[in-house]
């Protein structure tokens, strides 16, 4: 081997040992940037809002693996609340079970909209449904927000790490709220419930872009009506009827 | 209810969810990232979470339907007044918000504020 070609080979080996660590540096900074994110106003916020769902099952004779089980499982507070409350009514069991999934029918297109940004050059695609039981609200925004800047590699070490987090603060404010039913004043736990669709509606409130904000105004006018109409299939509707419309009447005025 | 009962109803609750999840993974493969489809299913997306969050606020489920709407209404307004106020920053807004509905729930229980 000639010298020239040792010292480029060389280089080579010290420039991917430098790649290397310079990967472990920025994953660990992200990692941090994940945990502190979600630790933050995601998790209390979470906390709280589990910690009315504990409440609730406590006092509807539920077991705390129920409770327990329903967060981690279902992982979607509208589906719990229906899972509990109809239950409580005495619903017939396939009514209760449709409305419980229906309660939480976004997960199917928010679970189209963040794949495509998970699944790129991943191995095995498998892990895709363990992943997409992890995803709620907040780590699917969160993820949303910081894609742009991430390969695919990294957005799935932020959406893990940063959901992680979040169930792990939902877990705890299940246990909480299922033993420490009215530990707090009445107007402080109302206050922290009603946290939870302040903090969503600020979150998205963030966001730009011209279809994204036409979509978020049309669907909380059709959402609440739509409600009215028919409690199971009202979201589902909203969903498509304001979506559509957001987004042909973006296109159009794009296409002029 | 038998024992089992709930435990049979979780797991039928969980799959019936999961559903939607595994739907999901199977047909994005199909989707790329920046075509018309996957951005008119983004404004499905976030129309059905904006329809929820307004559902939550207008009509909501649980405890916080024990309060009237005008004080649910109220403080969000306000708070969100201060978001775009202090340039859309969320900590200031939701803690306002959060205070305010407390303290109007607060007055109401005292019998000081009536409808």
């Amino acid at each position: 081997m000639s010298p020239n070609r040792r010292e480029e080979r060389q280089s080579a080996q010290t420039q991917s040992a430098q790649t290397q660590s310079a990967q472990a540096e920025s994953d660990r900074a992200l990692l941090r940037k994940a945990l502190l994110g979600a630790a933050g106003f995601p998790s209390i916020v979470l906390f709280f809002s589990m910690t009315g769902f504990g409440s609730l099952a406590r006092e509807s004779g539920l077991t705390l693996g129920i409770a327990l089980g329903a967060t981690a499982g279902i992982w979607g507070l509208p589906g719990q609340l229906a899972m509990v409350e109809l239950q409580l009514a005495g619903g017939d069991l396939v009514a209760v079970v449709m409305a419980v999934s229906l309660a939480n029918a976004r997960f199917l297109p928010m679970a189209l909209v963040i794949l495509p940004l998970l699944r790129l050059g991943l191995a095995r695609k498998a892990w895709l449904f363990a992943m997409v039981q992890m995803m709620s609200l907040n780590p699917w925004a969160a993820t949303l927000r910081e894609s742009g800047r991430l390969n695919g590699r990294q957005r799935r070490l932020y959406f893990t790490s940063f959901a992680t987090v979040c169930m792990s603060a939902a877990l705890a404010g299940t246990a909480f709220g299922y033993f420490a039913t009215g530990a707090l004043p009445r107007p402080i736990t109302l206050g922290l419930i009603f946290l939870n669709p302040l903090f969503f509606a600020l979150l998205f409130a963030t966001l730009e872009g011209r279809p994204t904000v036409l979509a978020l105004i049309l669907g909380a006018v059709c959402g609440p009506l739509l409600y009215l109409l028919s409690p199971d299939w009202g979201l589902l509707a909203c969903g498509l009827l304001a979506g559509t419309a957001a987004f042909l009447l973006t296109r159009r005025r794009r296409g002029t | 209810m038998t024992e089992t009962a709930p435990w049979g109803l979780l797991v039928l609750s969980i799959l019936a969810t999961y559903v939607w999840r595994a739907l999901g993974v199977v047909l994005s493969a199909r989707i790329q990232p920046d075509s018309a489809v996957f951005q008119w299913i983004a404004c499905v997306s976030y129309a059905m979470v904006a329809g929820l969050i307004a559902r939550m606020t207008i009509l909501p489920i649980g405890a916080l339907a024990e309060t009237p709407t005008v004080d649910r209404l109220g403080a969000m307004a306000l708070a969100f007044a201060v978001f775009f106020v202090l340039r859309r920053r969320i900590l200031p807004a939701a803690v306002l918000g959060v205070a305010v509905f407390s303290l109007l729930v607060y007055l109401r229980a005292l019998g000081i504020l009536s409808v």
